[in-house]
Parts: C-alpha cells; sequence; structure tokens
C-alpha cells in the first residue's frame, strides 16, 4: 500500500469524535466556505474560544456580520447571528443593542463592508460609542468577488481592478478607529492566535466600541496576483516583519508599504462614558425634574 | 411603562403618527431629520423618555432603516419616518426586512418629487417605489392616511399587520395630511386593538425560525431567547441557513408574496360613498380624497350619479373591487399628486370595461375640486 494512504488510515483512527469547539459551531453547517491558507477560521476560534474562556452566557451573545468571505462567520456560529447585508452590519448591531443592552454584541467583518461601503456606519458607532466589539479581517481586498482592490489595498499592488497597480492610498484602519472615538484598539495578524485571543478576551471585559483589527492572508484572492507566495510564506512573513509595540501612536502603525516591517498591538484603551450610559443620565436627569 | 396619551387632542398628522406609534407599542426608532417628515422624530425624541423608548438618530437613512431590523430582532417593535430621498435610500434594507420577515413599519411622508423636488411642499409620487423600490419579488403591506385622527389610527394598524404577517409596513403619508392639525380623538388605551408577532411553542432544539405555520407565517424568535437563530437575507430554508438553489429560491419567494396576496381579503381597507348607483366613481387616497369627496358631492348635486372610492390600504391593491366596480360603471376618475401610479393599477384591475380619466398634478399643490370635477364631465360626456 502506498505509504502516505497508509499515514492517512492511521490518523483517521485516531480522529476524535469530536472537537472541543463544536457546541459553538452549527455543525450542519460544515465544512466552511473558506480556502485554504484564509486566516478566517483562526479569526473565529480565538472568538469562540474567548466567549468560553470568559464564561459568557451564549444565550445572551449576538453576532452580526455584513457580506464578503468572513461575513460568513456569523453562519456558522451557534449564537444568535445575523447576515445582514453588505456594509451594514454596524447599523444592525446598534438596533440589537439599543433595544436589548443586556445582548454582548459583536460585529465580526471584513475590510470593503466595514470601511468601504460601511465606512460611515463605522465612524459614526465610534464617535457614539455604542457598546460593541467589532472585529475586521482585513485582507486588503475583495475576497468574495474574487480580488478586487478595497479601502485597505497597497498602492501599486495588483488586483482585477488594478491590472495595472493600484494608484490609491489606503486606510489606516486604527488610526481611523481612534481618531472616531473608539476606546479600544488593537491589531494582530491571524497568525498571533494566542494575543488575538487574550486582545478579544480584553475587549469584551471593556465597555464602548472596540475594534480589533487582524490581518489575514488571502492567498487566492491576494496573495498569488502580488507574489505574496502561499499563507505559509505570508504567515513567515508576518513572523519576520511584525514588531509588537504597545500603545504606539496610531498616526505611525499605516500599512502602506507590503514589504516592510509593520506594528500590531494594542494601540488605545481608554475608559470613556458609553452612549447607553449618557444616554440612561440624561433620561435619568429629566426625570428627577 | 405606559404613556399613551388618550382623549381628544389638536394634533398635527406627523405628531399624531407618532403618538399612534406610541400607543401600538413602538419603543424603538431610529432616523435621519428630513422635511416634511422630521416631527415625527420630534415628538418621538421627546416622548420617548417618558415611555421607556430608544429614540436614536442615524448619520443616514440607510443605517436607520437597518438599525429598526436590529431592533425588531432584539424583540422591540420598532419604526422610522421619512421622505422621498430618505426613503430611496431605505429600499436596499427595506428589502432585507421582506426577506428575513422582520416587523417594523416606515412612515414616509411624500413630498414633491422627484429628487429634492419640492421639500416643504405635497407630492404623493412614491406609490410605486413603496410596491416595488428594493429589488426583487417581495411583498409590502402600504396604508395612507387623510386626516391626523387616521395617522393615529393607521399607526396601530400597520404595526398590527407587520406583528402579524412579520413583514415591513409603510404608511404612505404625504405633507398635507403630515402638517394638517385636526382634532384627534384617542381612546383608552385598554380599547385599542393591538397584535404581537408570534412566538414559538416548541423547544430551540425543535424550533426552524422560518418553518411557517398554515397561515404561512413563521413564529418569531429574537436574540437573547436563548434559540440561537440565524437570520441571512441571502436565501434560506426553513432552519434559515442559506441554499443556493432555485428549489429552495422558489417557494420562499413564492410564500413571501403569498402570505401578503393570500390574506389580501383581511388587510384592504376601503372607504366608499354612493358607489352602489355610480356611473363614475373617483379613486383617491390620502390629502386628494379631500378634494375628491367634495368633487363627488358638487357632480351629485348637478344630478351626475358619481361615487367616491377612497384606497385606505393601497398595497396589496383592491384588485377585485376595482374589478367588480368596473363592470357596471361607464368609468374611474383617478386623482393623484403624480403623472400616473394608482391609475396603472386602476387600468390594470378594470380589465378594459371602463372609461378611465387621469387628473394628474406633478406636487406642489392638492388638486381643487373643480379640477377633478372636470375629469367627471370627461367620464360622463
Amino acid at each position: 500500500m502506498n505509504r502516505d494512504i497508509r499515514d492517512i488510515e492511521d490518523r483517521c483512527m485516531y480522529m476524535a469524535e469530536s472537537h472541543p469547539l463544536d457546541e459553538y459551531l452549527r455543525q450542519d453547517r460544515l465544512p466552511h466556505i473558506w480556502c485554504t491558507g484564509c486566516g478566517c477560521g483562526e479569526i473565529l476560534t480565538a472568538y469562540i474560544e474567548s466567549i468560553i474562556e470568559l464564561k459568557i452566557d451564549p444565550d445572551k451573545v449576538a453576532v452580526v456580520s455584513g457580506i464578503g468571505c468572513i461575513g460568513r462567520a456569523a453562519g456558522y456560529l451557534k449564537f444568535d447571528s445575523f447576515h445582514t447585508t453588505h456594509g451594514r452590519p454596524i447599523p444592525f448591531a446598534t438596533g440589537l443593542k439599543v433595544a436589548n443592552p443586556k445582548l454582548d454584541v459583536t460585529v465580526i467583518s471584513g475590510d470593503g463592508d466595514l470601511f468601504a461601503i460601511g465606512g460611515n456606519h463605522i465612524i459614526h458607532a465610534a464617535r457614539r460609542n455604542i457598546e460593541m466589539l467589532i472585529i475586521c479581517s482585513n485582507n486588503f481586498t475583495y475576497g468574495m468577488t474574487g480580488g478586487q482592490f478595497s479601502p485597505t489595498t497597497p498602492v501599486d499592488a495588483f488586483t482585477t481592478t488594478t491590472p495595472y497597480g493600484n494608484c490609491e492610498k489606503p486606510f489606516n484602519l486604527p488610526d481611523l478607529m481612534a481618531a472616531a472615538g473608539a476606546t479600544y484598539v488593537a491589531r494582530w495578524t491571524s497568525l498571533h492566535v494566542r494575543r488575538l485571543k487574550d486582545s478579544i478576551k480584553e475587549a469584551l471585559m471593556r465597555k464602548g466600541l472596540r475594534f480589533i483589527e487582524v490581518l489575514t492572508p488571502c492567498p487566492t484572492g491576494f496573495g498569488k496576483r502580488n507574489k505574496l507566495g502561499s499563507a505559509i510564506d505570508t504567515a513567515k512573513y508576518y513572523q519576520d516583519h511584525m514588531v509588537i509595540k504597545h500603545d504606539a501612536d496610531t498616526r505611525e502603525v499605516g500599512l502602506e508599504d507590503p514589504r516592510a516591517d509593520f506594528i500590531v498591538g494594542k494601540f488605545v484603551d481608554i475608559e470613556k462614558e458609553t452612549y447607553l450610559e449618557a444616554k440612561e443620565r440624561i433620561r435619568s436627569r429629566e426625570v428627577k425634574k | 411603562m405606559s404613556g399613551t396619551l388618550t382623549g381628544t387632542h389638536f394634533l398635527t398628522g406627523n405628531d399624531a403618527a407618532a403618538e399612534g406609534a406610541i400607543a401600538a407599542g413602538c419603543r424603538f426608532f431610529a432616523g435621519y431629520p428630513i422635511t416634511p417628515s422630521t416631527e415625527v422624530a420630534e415628538r418621538i425624541s421627546m416622548r420617548f423618555p417618558q415611555v421607556g423608548g430608544s429614540y436614536i438618530q442615524m448619520e443616514d437613512e440607510i443605517a436607520s432603516m437597518v438599525a429598526i431590523l436590529g431592533a425588531s430582532w432584539a424583540g422591540v417593535k420598532s419604526m422610522t419616518s421619512t421622505s422621498g430621498p430618505g426613503f430611496s435610500l431605505m429600499q436596499e434594507n427595506l428589502g432585507l426586512g421582506a426577506m428575513i420577515e422582520t416587523p417594523t413599519v416606515i412612515v414616509n411622508v411624500q413630498r414633491g418629487s422627484p429628487s429634492t423636488g419640492l421639500p416643504t411642499n405635497v407630492g404623493q409620487g412614491e406609490v410605486m417605489q413603496a410596491r416595488w423600490g428594493s429589488h426583487g419579488d417581495y411583498e409590502i403591506i402600504a396604508v395612507s392616511p387623510n386626516s391626523p385622527q387616521e395617522c393615529f389610527d393607521l399607526l396601530i394598524k400597520a404595526f398590527n399587520f407587520s406583528e402579524q404577517y412579520r413583514v415591513p409596513t409603510v404608511v404612505l403619508m404625504d405633507e398635507c395630511t403630515s402638517h394638517m392639525s385636526e382634532k384627534v380623538v384617542i381612546p383608552e388605551e385598554k380599547d385599542l386593538e393591538i397584535i404581537n408577532r408570534k412566538k414559538p411553542t416548541v423547544s430551540p432544539e425543535k424550533y426552524l425560525p422560518f418553518k411557517p405555520d398554515k397561515d404561512m407565517i413563521p413564529p418569531m424568535a429574537v436574540a437573547g431567547d436563548g434559540y440561537k437563530i440565524h437570520v441571512t437575507g441571502l436565501t434560506h430554508n426553513e432552519k434559515g441557513y442559506p441554499v443556493m438553489s432555485a428549489e429552495c429560491h422558489e417557494p420562499l419567494v413564492r410564500r413571501l408574496c403569498d402570505k401578503i396576496r393570500n390574506n389580501a381579503d383581511k388587510i384592504i381597507m376601503i372607504e366608499e360613498e354612493k358607489t352602489d348607483d355610480a356611473e363614475v366613481i373617483i379613486i383617491s387616497f390620502g390629502s386628494v380624497s379631500r378634494s375628491a369627496k367634495t368633487a363627488y358631492k358638487k357632480a351629485r348635486e348637478q344630478g351626475i350619479k358619481a361615487g367616491f372610492l377612497r384606497l385606505i390600504t393601497i398595497w396589496p391593491f383592491p384588485e377585485k373591487r376595482i374589478e367588480e366596480l368596473a363592470k357596471r360603471v361607464k368609468g374611474f376618475v383617478v386623482a393623484e399628486i403624480n403623472y400616473g401610479q394608482v391609475v396603472y393599477e386602476v387600468e390594470r384591475c378594470s380589465k378594459g370595461k371602463a372609461k378611465i380619466a387621469h387628473v394628474a398634478l406633478m406636487g406642489g399643490r392638492l388638486h381643487t375640486p373643480e379640477e377633478i370635477f372636470k375629469g367627471i364631465k370627461e367620464v360622463v360626456k
């Protein structure tokens, strides 16, 4: 017998019948649609593990996503989950949270969904300091539609709609969110699974609008057109080029040059009256009158 | 916390609509200021803290429409109010609301249009937009008041329809009804008929969020109930899971439409006067119906057998009634503040059996009774 096949058979004999995260996944929705090497799975795992480790009541968790590869995350998670229209998860989540403040609301979506078509919503949610966690999977492209340039695509990068190179400048997401008023801003990569989980846990314990950018490889849509190699090569790139710098000035964490070192870490962690706190304070002032 | 206004009041249509929403149990409002609907938002923002509701002003009408869907999925009755340009921005997610069967109410105070048009003047140009504004096949319900009293009454009806049929419901007001002040009589809270959505009666393990009962409406669990629902705007099966096939799409879209079409008789409300022996019937809705009523009475005084039919429900359209009447009248006069919207429906339902005079007005003012009377003359000449 071919040795490789025997190896696989041996492994199958020991294949676990269940996975520790099974009860938090809609198993009848699996396998997922994500490509080999995509970082969306790491985000999903880190999020579920955070909920488990913090012992958050799963009945009170609501996850909202928009459209895109990572948008399918809502469909795999066994919480109350909403897969909304493109760009609109944040206003949907705002409606959920304001109508029922007991819900623990997280938005999981992508760079195009949150910062192009949904750009207006995210800055206003941050300005209001609405109580929600936003996890942005940034793969520098529109993966679901086959790899067009997005608001985070670096200048000169090749995509299906920048066949000669991209002439637009990308957003610096942590800086944008800090300026708009987010109370927690961090960036990790899908390679940093433990740090990412710790960051999500920390953010889940905070109030107000919290934002975590997660750099994720898109070998199918973005990597191959820009000669970034396989997902393993991208992970190696993350390992070799990332510099952890907590409290870095967000003005200096832009990702303009895809081949330079880049900064990850927790950049903002402040306390500020939240939208619902302000609303309650003002309401009780009126009632006392 | 209660707080329904009761008794007799002198209110504008916009204020009455806000009070109707509160009486119906609405406790979440998301909106964006726009003339001539702004006073609905202003009144709600003043009243909601007294009744335990949440008012939020969003960054645009897209966000407003989405936020009211989110609130409804948190179990709270929700609404927005807007006018033409804002209504256009809402269409994308009005479609999402129809697809994921979300009870919610959209007040659209029509002004002169298209585009920015006449912000402070009347129009009725969004009849077809209310029906067809979002992409694809779906049904909504639309009602149209012609007085401040009816703004109150129909807001309650609209919430009841939206909860009963799990569908976004549009209240098509117009600038005249929204800004006129009249007596509004509000009954005691206990005398109001309020309908709430069906809740699931089975355990989370057995619950299928989009499996309809015999009435074609699925019971609705919301976030936080412990049912761990999944809701998507993609074509979905009874579990709520996306399924990309014609086999799944066909029955879903049919049901979204048929749950309204098959219940049309229960949803349709029309006001008729002297239609029994009429040779000519004026069909109108909203503020124009007030001129139409004067016009038909004037015709009667002159010995013309005229009748009056007002659409209170615009969508679903009263097809059967118009067809019946078409068989025995000489013709219809359709008066509306647009260049032809309801008239096409009347033509479709008449099936060539009645003469039709269209009294169109582009917007900016109401018809005079005399202008409508000319239409009557045209039919009976």
